[in-house]
């Protein structure tokens, strides 16, 4: 399906929403050393039938060391007109610094793939270019960015920025996820967290800009489940200026990630606090401190709670995040070895990769994963 | 007068082979409209006195007795109803504003029964409040812009504070009624229910009763145009303050408590002379515009060391949305909204039945309008105006509310009939009423056993219906208009609640 | 023992209790054969007083030292040392009402409609509950333990 036909039909008042289960899978290096993304392909390969062959889609950070202090888009397009409608826009924000067609590996199991470019860019200056009028010191080059992509996804046709990050980078598309990877031949890439994700949507929108990762600025999101709060997030964080255009459940939670972890400048350490906030029975039994802060969290970020199943995998250039909803309604396991910290929903996956891991273990519901990025190359 | 155009409502048939006399309906009726004849040892009854509460048929031993609604007598006429002939012949006849009590009994669109809710299947799973933890504790109050947290090196410490919160174990507050438009035992029920079940009862404008003031943690004081009942303390000793300037059943229309109702202890709790008219003007009036409105409620937080919620009651009118916005901008910590099926104890029956809109429309409206302006965070919505069920607050949850209010439900719950006769201060249940004749017929024991039954019933229903829809905190059913599908609605109709129509999908 | 408590706060005037107990206290324990075709009728055991908006209801109180079992004449007036209950053997009365002159809450009636016996309450002792506690709308009877 066309990245116009999607837009349009998203035109239609209420949008409607796209649920989907799926696998997802993360490795990240935390002493930052990079390796190439096959290993990210073969452990998503092994829950193939996780998938259903319509969307499959990794992250990838550390990919862009030559130009990891400028933007990186990904976008798709329709056609030419497309790009050239997008190009002559993105001309006037940014500089653009390289840009080229994505290289692929055509494939007969990958079917009408659209253009795929990325794009190198420097933006000008933000305060001749942001146009509304607020004060500037209360914008960051950040709040541009997420504004752009936001309203170029929403208002541009046949054009869709998948990515927008600084030295990282998504690729996905229709398609079981290891077919997408090798699209994609990211074998020839190298990065210290690869995120990936393969899709068995119950309401089959297939295209491309609809597989996941999801990703806004340098936050990736890759999620399994199908949350019962869609609609309570949707709300909260469209009144916060986040218009939910995809209306999937990966699209709303990667908007409360970033609403959370960078406009509120949330320590992730606490975010499980708001996203799978502790019950009440256990916020009661806490010291007073601890419970003081929990149930502050917790009513103040009700609309943040994400409630019924997931298993949610963040990455970001500085670290990876997974958590569970708070009773464990999806699967999740971990392990590390060495400094490679694995997350997985079956842990099939990781033993592919890794057959002897150090420590294997559940988190619990509720609470997080975290990988940190010690230092990067 | 010989004369009697309006004829009875209400037929009361006795059953003759089960009647025994024993007089309990003619002790039980204030209309007296059953009398014993000692001569032939029967009990006679006048129709035209019953006003239909079935008091009597409740109490008769025998169940000899069975009050029906009387067959039209007119003609029959689509335009020229009975009830416009029956009002114009009383009206004739007294030259007087026809008053009713309790909400609108009209035939309006009750949109909660165009709303269904939804469970979920195979794709997520419910959830089973028996074997799994449910939330349905609720929070009303402001939320500050933003927190101050700080990490050290036993944790994270927070430095700023969330300002007042009324903490309530279930959505479910009993709404605003007087000491003087219902019984001291119809008060004394409410404030203990609220108190054992960890929710709020408000005193409406009849002030804090001495015999209640040990509820005071679960006591909504009301402020409204009459200041009856207010003083520092009666603030101070409060859980939460509600300056209330409408209500939806008389939009617009202030309250006037007669005379004859004014005993020694409402003249005491209401701090009026005793015997004197309690009269509400319509406006407040050192409140003509919202800026007015600002100036109380902090005026109202100085008196309270902004130790208290103070929230604002309005009735749904045309205009709700901005009205709503309007509030909370002037400082509200909730906003109060009643729909024009609410309850009263005595209204203008034409103001009533025709003034107002109906609260689901207001209640998403009023939603929307916060979310667009990103201010629904400061203040809570509480929605009132006839809820009567478990299923109408899990729908008005989903349509934004935080939590409703029970007035007309809580009275059903007390023995009410919905005779409409509140005003007549005859209530035979106890409730609308100050004959002490009459209010001992409810024990608040038994009330406050009763309400909290029924909150009890409803917030179990809350949680089944929660669970069966993937959800185990409230919070994450407020404002999830996912979850509600409209039926036999138009394009408008679903535009401004927000919602699909049934049949669509996500 | 089990005792009456009376809350005249809550009391409504409506004398279910004393129906109740004429009905317990007939041939047939039905109430439409108690008023009808139980003949002659039952008196109530219970009764209500009543004074403006002010009523209660009142049964014997089983006094402790009941001036009621001294004045018996025949015997049949007698406090039960187990249960405390004071009950009047209506085979042994003869109705010379002595123990009606004596009671200081006068709540002992003539029963002449039948055989002339005195009238009390039992405290439905072959009940789980007395008849007017459990049929009280209101709960303005309560029955205790003392």
């Amino acid at each position: 399906m066309s990245i116009s036909l999607i837009k349009n039909k998203k035109s239609d008042y209420p949008g409607y929403r796209v649920p989907s289960g799926c696998a997802v899978f993360g490795v990240l290096n935390e002493s930052g050393s990079c390796f190439d993304g096959r290993t990210i392909i073969d452990g998503i390969e092994m829950m193939h039938d996780r998938s259903n062959g319509l969307g499959g889609g990794f992250a990838a950070y550390g990919i862009y060391p030559q130009y990891k202090n400028d933007w990186a888009f990904h976008i798709l397009y329709d056609d030419s007109d497309a790009r050239n409608r997008m190009e002559d826009i993105l001309k006037k924000s940014f500089a653009v610094l390289y840009f080229e067609e994505l290289p692929t590996k055509r494939s007969p199991a990958i079917e009408n793939p659209p253009m795929i470019f990325r794009y190198f860019l420097k933006l000008k200056d933000i305060y001749s270019l942001y146009e509304r009028n607020v004060p500037v010191d209360n914008f960051s080059e950040d709040d541009f960015i997420v504004d752009f992509v936001l309203k170029m996804n929403a208002r541009v046709s046949g054009a869709y920025i998948i990515s927008s990050g600084k030295n990282m980078g998504i690729f996905k598309g229709v398609g079981f996820p290891e077919d997408i990877g090798h699209y994609f031949r990211l074998d020839e890439y190298k990065g210290y967290l690869w995120t990936s994700h393969g899709r068995f949507p119950t309401n089959s929108v297939g295209w491309w800009g609809g597989a996941h990762p999801f990703g806004l600025l340098n936050f990736s999101i890759v999620h399994n489940g199908e949350i019962s709060s869609y609609g309570r997030n949707q709300r909260y964080v469209a009144s916060l200026g986040y218009e939910c255009s995809l209306s999937t459940d990966t699209e709303v939670i990667t908007y409360l990630f970033d609403l959370l972890a960078r406009k509120k400048n949330m320590d992730i350490e606490l975010l499980n606090m708001i996203l799978a906030a502790p019950l009440w029975e256990r916020i009661e039994e806490m010291p007073e401190d601890d419970r003081e802060l929990a149930s502050t969290l917790r009513i103040m970020y009700g609309g943040a709670l994400i409630n019924g199943p997931f298993s949610i995998i963040a990455g970001h250039n500085d670290f990876m995040y997974a958590l569970n909803d708070r009773i464990k309604l999806r699967p999740m396991v971990a392990a590390r070895k060495n400094d490679y910290l694995y997350v997985s929903s079956e842990e099939s996956a990781i033993i592919k990769v890794c057959p002897q891991p150090d420590i294997v273990w559940r988190p619990q519901g509720g609470i997080p994963v975290i990988g940190r990025v010690k230092k990067k190359d | 007068m010989p004369l009697k155009l309006n004829q009875s409502e209400f037929v009361v048939e006795r059953d003759l082979n089960k009647c025994i006399s024993c007089e309990v309906c003619v002790r039980q009726c204030s209309n007296d409209a059953h009398e014993y004849d000692a001569d032939d040892k029967t009990v006679l009854s006048e129709a035209s006195k019953c006003v239909g509460c079935h008091r009597c048929e409740s109490l008769c031993p025998t169940e000899a007795i069975t009050i029906r609604k009387k067959a039209a007598e007119f003609k029959d006429n689509s335009n020229w109803q009975q009830a416009h002939i029956k009002n114009i012949y009383k009206q004739a006849e007294t030259g007087g504003v026809l008053l009713t009590g309790m909400g609108s009994d009209k035939p309006h669109t009750v949109y909660w029964d165009h709303i269904l809710f939804n469970a979920a299947q195979v794709t997520n799973p419910s959830i089973d409040p028996l074997r799994e933890p449910m939330e349905i504790k609720t929070f009303i109050g402001a939320k500050p812009e933003k927190l101050e947290i700080e990490k050290n090196d036993s944790g994270f410490k927070l430095k700023s504070k969330l300002g007042p919160h009324l903490e309530l174990s279930t959505p479910i507050l009993f709404s605003a009624m007087s000491y003087g438009s219902i019984s001291l035992n119809a008060c004394k029920s409410l404030a203990s229910a609220a108190y054992s079940f960890g929710t709020f009862y408000n005193t409406g404008e009849g002030g804090m009763h001495k015999d209640l003031q040990h509820f005071a943690k679960n006591t909504i004081v009301q402020v409204a145009s009459g200041r009856f009942g207010v003083n520092r303390q009666y603030l101070r000793s409060a859980a939460a303050v509600e300056i209330k300037i409408g209500q939806g059943a008389k939009p617009g229309i202030g309250g006037h408590l007669p005379g004859e109702k004014v005993t020694a202890d409402i003249s005491s709790t209401r701090m009026i002379p005793e015997g004197s008219d309690a009269i509400s003007p319509a406006p407040h009036h050192d409140i003509y515009s919202i800026e007015d409105l600002a100036q109380l409620i902090y005026a109202i937080k100085e008196a309270t060391d902004y130790l208290k919620p103070v929230g604002v009651k309005v009735s749904a009118v045309h205009n709700i949305a901005p009205i709503a916005s309007g509030i909370v901008r002037a400082g509200a910590d909730f906003v109060a909204i009643d729909g024009f099926r609410g309850g009263t104890g005595a209204a203008p029956q034409a103001i009533r039945d025709n003034v107002g809109i109906p609260i689901e429309l207001a209640l998403a409206a009023v939603d929307t309008r916060l979310r667009e302006e990103g201010i629904r965070h400061k203040a809570a919505i509480i929605i009132a105006g006839s809820i009567r069920s478990s299923s109408d607050i899990i729908k008005a949850i989903a349509l934004g509310a935080d939590a409703v209010y029970i007035g007309t439900a809580a009275l059903i719950a007390l023995g009410c009939h919905l005779c409409q006769k509140c005003y007549t201060g005859k209530c035979n249940w106890g409730i609308a009423t100050q004959d002490p004749y009459l209010t001992k017929r409810l024990n608040p024991s038994i009330g406050t056993k009763r309400l909290s039954g029924l909150l009890r019933a409803w917030s179990h229903e809350i949680k089944e219906m929660l669970g069966g829809a993937g959800i185990n905190a409230i919070e994450s059913l407020r404002g999830n208009r996912e979850h509600l599908r409209g039926i036999n609605l138009s394009e408008i109709e679903l535009s401004i609640l927000g919602i699909k129509h049934a049949g669509q999908a996500w | 023992m089990k005792k009456i408590f009376i809350d005249e706060q809550y009391c409504i005037g409506c004398r279910l209790c004393e129906i109740y107990c004429q009905v317990k206290h007939s041939k047939s324990k039905k109430i439409l054969k108690a008023f009808r075709e139980d003949q002659p009728g039952t008196l109530a055991r219970v009764l209500v007083e009543e004074i403006g908006s002010n009523s209660f209801a009142i049964q014997c109180r089983h006094c402790e030292d009941a001036p009621c079992t001294g004045a018996c004449i025949s015997g049949a007036m007698a406090k039960n040392e187990n249960t405390g209950v004071v009950i009047c053997d209506e085979e042994k009365c003869v109705g010379c009402w002595s123990c009606i002159m004596v009671c200081p809450y006068g709540v002992i009636k003539r029963d002449i409609k039948s055989k002339k016996v005195a009238s009390k309450c039992d405290l439905c002792f072959d009940e789980e509950e007395p008849v007017c506690v459990k049929n009280c709308p209101n709960e303005a009877l309560k029955i205790k333990e003392i």
